[in-house]
């Protein structure tokens, strides 16, 4: 066994992306999602989000961790052995090359961003109790598995399933529980999208964009090769996917829009999580291009047919383009990159399959538990708000303070 | 004494405040409003959805003057917020029955100007 060492540049690089992890949750998600919706509803967007960060920071050191990372127990939980984190800081223990409560801290921030992205489909009717109570159930039984799976050494894991920074864990995961929610909730009373205010959106996008290399680079969990190689397509993507849904929209209305290209900046970051590990710059390319295509066509066509009230689009930006990327790993994945990723093109086609069956896998235990989860809230006490609290919006009616005083 | 309202382009604001202003009327109350006329307003685009936005954001601008002054403000007004264009806007003009000037409590014309 090699005895490990810390390392004190790996371990400042791990502090920042840490921190630049939790700035795209507070405020930078939180902004993202705000800014789009009506201004009575703003400050409960806000919340949604800054609810979600606190509740699993607190259950996370209390149990998440180790259900994620713990001793495994047959591919299917990991073993949670130091309750409160117990004797861990103590030990000083070292993962890699950097502190083990680093490492926890940093898988904590992937825990909360799951969750708060979740709330994007939800705004402008969700009871504020009803979302204190999912967050804890579902971050229990739906993240903390699903994590373990693919992260903490459990079945998929063992079959070989690669997800780099969180394409599984963290956007199909939560993609497919938004529209397991949204089906639950109903649609909106008034489901336009006309952004109360938009500058909020694009902050809240460069926020988003900007902690992403904390995320995807810091995946890495080392300073060197790989997290730069992580640094340059996850940028590489975004930059291709923002591009890519100018070209849509300017084809099919004669001009772009801001939140366009936001949002194909996003789902071009989304699309490249999984595979930033993984890929080369001319991957990246074609990933962030997929991934402006699928997201709009899941947008602007799939929604309006089907009619689901998927209110700031997280299954149609973080589900859609997450599976995209998912898949993609398994096509572009390039061992001279990244030595434990071997995709299709590389001479692998066996890992396109895995990757296929991981999606199977998280898109079915998240849309069905979420679904069990959230109809039991429904009936015991109700998932949406009344039609006069909806109406009059619900920053006045569920907190009695409003954003814009006059 | 008369009110005169104009409903007009938030962009001409300016230009019209500053002909007013040469010709010597300076008081005015501006309100932001919304409103539509014929044109039912404009279309919008998020995300790929196009929306019908069918209030536009105008100014409302309000003063109240000697029934001797209406048509030069009025004419002034409607050149400084015309572009020839549908949009424009609308200037109404209504009978005010009497002015009082809250610091000295003087009435009528002495409370006008």
């Amino acid at each position: 066994m090699i005895l490990a060492v810390l390392n004190s540049g790996d371990t400042a690089w791990m502090l920042i992306s840490t921190a630049l992890v939790v700035l795209m949750t507070i405020p930078g998600l939180a902004l993202f999602y705000s800014g789009l919706v009506k201004k009575e509803n703003m400050l409960n967007t806000l919340f949604l989000s800054f609810a979600a960060y606190a509740v699993v920071s607190v259950i996370w050191f209390i149990y998440g961790y180790e259900t994620v990372f713990g001793i495994d127990v047959h591919g299917i939980i990991g073993m949670p052995s130091n309750p409160f984190f117990h004797s861990v800081l103590e030990s000083q223990a070292l993962y890699g090359t950097i502190p083990l409560g680093l490492y926890a801290i940093f898988q904590m921030t992937f825990a909360a961003i799951t969750v708060a992205l979740i709330s994007g489909a939800l705004v402008e009717r969700i009871k504020f109790g009803a979302w204190m109570l999912f967050i804890p159930i579902w971050l229990t039984l739906v993240y903390l598995p699903v994590a373990h799976w693919v992260w903490g050494g459990g079945w998929l894991a063992q079959l070989g399933v690669l997800d780099f920074a969180g394409g599984l864990v963290v956007h199909t995961n939560s993609g497919v529980a938004a529209l397991a929610l949204v089906l639950l909730l109903r649609p909106r009373q008034d489901r336009r999208l006309l952004p109360q205010q938009l500058t909020y959106s694009i902050i809240g996008a460069g926020l988003l964009w900007f902690g992403w290399f904390g995320f995807n680079a810091g995946s890495a969990l080392a300073a060197g090769q790989l997290a730069t190689s992580a640094f340059i397509v996850t940028n590489t993507s975004a930059a291709v996917a923002l591009l890519m849904w100018m070209l849509i929209e300017y084809l099919r209305f004669g001009k772009v829009t801001l939140l366009g290209a936001a949002s194909g900046a996003i789902a071009g970051l989304a699309a490249i999580t999984p595979a930033a590990g993984f890929v080369n710059v001319v991957g990246a390319m074609v990933i962030g291009l997929g991934a402006a295509l699928v997201s709009y066509a899941a947008i602007s066509i799939i929604k309006p047919r089907l009619g689901y009230d998927d209110a700031l689009d997280v299954f149609g930006i973080h589900g859609f383009s997450g599976i995209w990327g998912v898949f993609a790993v398994g096509l572009f994945a390039s061992p001279f990159i990244n030595a434990t990723g071997t995709g299709l093109l590389y001479g692998n086609p066996h890992q396109l399959a895995v990757q296929a069956l991981g999606t199977a896998v998280t898109f079915i235990y998240s849309f069905v538990v979420t679904l069990l989860i959230a109809k039991a809230i429904d009936l015991t006490i109700g998932l949406r708000v009344s039609s006069n609290e909806e109406t009059q919006g619900l920053d006045l009616a569920t907190h009695d303070e409003v954003a814009y005083n006059i | 004494m008369k009110k005169v309202v104009a409903i007009m382009r938030p962009t001409k604001l300016d230009v019209v405040k500053h002909a007013l202003d040469e010709i010597g009327h300076h008081s005015m109350t501006i309100t932001e409003v919304k409103g539509r006329g014929r044109q039912k307003g404009l279309t919008e685009i998020y995300r790929g959805r196009e929306y019908q936005i069918d209030l536009l954001p105008k100014v409302e601008l309000m003063m109240i003057v000697a029934d001797s002054d209406v048509e030069k403000v009025v004419d002034t007004i409607m050149h400084g917020a015309r572009t020839g264009e549908i949009g424009d806007g609308k200037i109404f003009v209504l009978p005010v029955d009497d002015v009082v000037r809250i610091r000295t409590g003087e009435r009528g014309d002495d409370a006008l100007y």
